[in-house]
């Protein structure tokens, strides 16, 4: 198994300053900072990660590794299969965010890290840091868990279907064994997904009913709106770097999502063997994983007397404000960790 | 613009939380409602090892509570407060808040469902300053309570009094009552048999 990360910061002598960042469904490891000066983009977390920033380099060290299952450098549908010699692609096994945390436990290993300060991700990584929390709880100080939920929910469900007949349904998509990639169908998945990224309050003011290139409308069935040709941008740009069968493992491994499986479903009851400190942050405007999501995993939380930090943050940005919403989630990150870090230390 | 609450604590090193914090035993729970930035929780971490949580609406005071590592959730208390089970804390504060929350009577109750024991402190507006002020025609605006009518977060003043009232209709024990002065001094003698008139605050340890 292969499993691609990037490292930023120096690993502390006693090694009590290492912290695990978990990139959402379509992130991978390049957390932040430029590969190549020709590079167009940073890291996603570019605001985030570096020296005197939230997860402050110059302080700690930041391990950022691609899920298993994804298509930035880690092992995934579309590898090679060593007992066939040709790709997975659909012999690719179904795998769960547990699995995807096993995996990351290998590296941690591999790296000699014996416990993290702090494990910490938005949207699907929030779920990656709640897993690690329940997988390997001696090994994870503290849990920051963004924009997520602790089950994922029929809506967001839904949603992965729909994304996934839109690529299934493609005929290029060729039952997994593509050369080429589904590109419409990928793209329409991707589209869909992008609109549960933002909310009614982000699409009015960053578009408006503006048109794109006219001055009336077309009355034709081609892009008139803004709105219609970011979309088409967004999934233009998203088949150009992400893959459609890691699409349709990735999304089935969140449908399969439910910490409370480790308490036969009930979530008052999962975290009762663990002690770390954990912060909890949602968005007053996320309706793909909603405030009352996060309400109820801290409910979860404050009944097995973990120290729990939430905070509810006002935003416009829906789910995509977890990358947007840069001052207010520095500050809670820098102070959490701040205090992480003295309390591990004293 | 300021809040009433920053504005006290400008004002007046506020000591009826330093009263608060010497009634807390070592290693207490304690849920502090209406938290603020976290000063008398963190105080009482550090100087009783209290295992402490404070909810707090305001997005900004809860930031500092991070900041200065008291763990905190962000919360209305005019929502409900379900996320706190029963009886998981020893002692639940509620500190120069019970006048801003929309219904007083259910906050006091789900404190004391949550915790054994209730600590509440509130302005006094049967102290004889607001009365006078209300018999020449005006509603009292106070020292610690600064704000015109129309421009305060007090939606509920209340006397002393009226405080005992409610409690004995919701069969509430009052285990103490500690009257102080505006400048949060213990009240002199004389003045101790009329606290409702003479006490600018007043602090109620409760329970069931």
């Amino acid at each position: 198994m292969t499993i691609r990360y990037e490292t930023y910061g120096t690993l502390s002598e006693n090694g009590d300053n290492a912290i695990l960042v978990e990139h959402a469904l379509t992130g991978d490891a390049h957390l932040a900072g430029y590969h190549t000066p020709e590079d167009k983009k940073p890291g996603w977390w570019e605001a985030m990660v570096g020296p005197g920033k939230a997860f402050d380099t110059n302080r700690y060290f930041i391990v950022c590794s691609n899920i298993i299952g994804g298509c930035s450098g880690s092992t995934g549908p579309r590898s090679i299969n060593p007992d066939t010699g040709r790709r997975y692609n659909m012999d690719f096994p179904v795998i769960t965010i547990a699995d995807m945390v096993r995996a990351q436990k290998r590296l941690t290993d591999h790296l000699g890290i014996r416990k993290w300060l702090c494990v910490a991700g938005g949207s699907m990584g929030g779920m990656l840091a709640l897993q690690w929390a329940i997988s390997y709880p001696d090994s994870v100080n503290s849990i920051i868990a963004i924009a997520t939920t602790s089950r994922v929910s029929p809506q967001s469900i839904a949603f992965n279907w729909v994304g996934r007949e839109a690529i299934m349904g493609d005929p290029t998509w060729m039952n997994g064994n593509y050369e080429q990639q589904p590109m419409r169908g990928l793209a329409i998945a991707r589209m869909l997904a992008h609109i549960t990224y933002l909310s009614d309050e982000s699409m009015r003011k960053k578009f408006g009913r503006h048109l794109q290139d006219s001055t009336d409308y077309s009355f034709e069935f081609d892009k008139d709106f803004q709105v219609e040709s970011y979309l088409e941008y967004q999934g233009t740009r998203f088949v150009e770097r992400f893959d459609a069968d890691s699409y349709l493992y990735i999304t089935r491994a969140l449908d399969y999502f439910d910490i409370s499986d480790t308490a036969h479903g009930d979530l008052s009851q999962t975290f009762a063997n663990i002690h770390m400190p954990f912060m909890v942050i949602s968005f007053s405007s996320d309706w793909l994983f909603p405030a009352y999501q996060s309400q109820e995993l801290v409910k979860a939380l404050l009944k097995c007397g973990i120290d729990t930090t939430y905070c509810n943050i006002e935003s416009s940005y829906g789910h995509d404000a977890f990358l947007l919403e840069t001052e207010t989630l520095g500050s809670l990150i820098t102070s959490f960790l701040t205090n992480r870090y003295v309390e591990v230390k004293a | 613009m300021k809040s009433d609450e920053e504005l006290n604590e400008i004002l007046f090193q506020r000591k009826d939380l330093a009263i608060i914090q010497s009634m807390i035993p070592e290693n207490a729970r304690v849920l502090d409602l209406g938290c603020g930035s976290g000063r008398l929780l963190k105080a009482l971490k550090v100087s009783k090892h209290a295992k402490v949580t404070g909810v707090e609406r305001d997005q900004q005071k809860l930031l500092q509570c991070v900041e200065r590592g008291v763990p905190c959730i962000h919360s209305s208390l005019d929502d409900d407060l379900v996320a706190f089970s029963d009886n998981t804390y020893d002692f639940v504060i509620l500190s120069r808040t019970i006048q801003a929350v929309r219904r007083p009577d259910l906050v006091l109750g789900e404190m004391l469902r949550i915790g054994k024991k209730g600590i509440v402190s509130f302005m006094n507006f049967g102290h004889i300053n607001s009365r006078i002020q209300l018999m020449l025609g005006n509603m009292p605006v106070t020292r610690h309570l600064p704000r015109p009518w129309y421009d305060t977060q007090t939606i509920h003043p209340a006397t002393i009094c009226d405080f005992r009232d409610l409690c004995r209709k919701k069969d509430i024990k009052i285990l103490r009552e500690i009257p102080l002065t505006s400048r949060g001094d213990y009240l002199p003698q004389f003045a101790k048999f009329c606290p409702n008139l003479f006490a600018s605050t007043c602090i109620f340890v409760i329970s069931r």
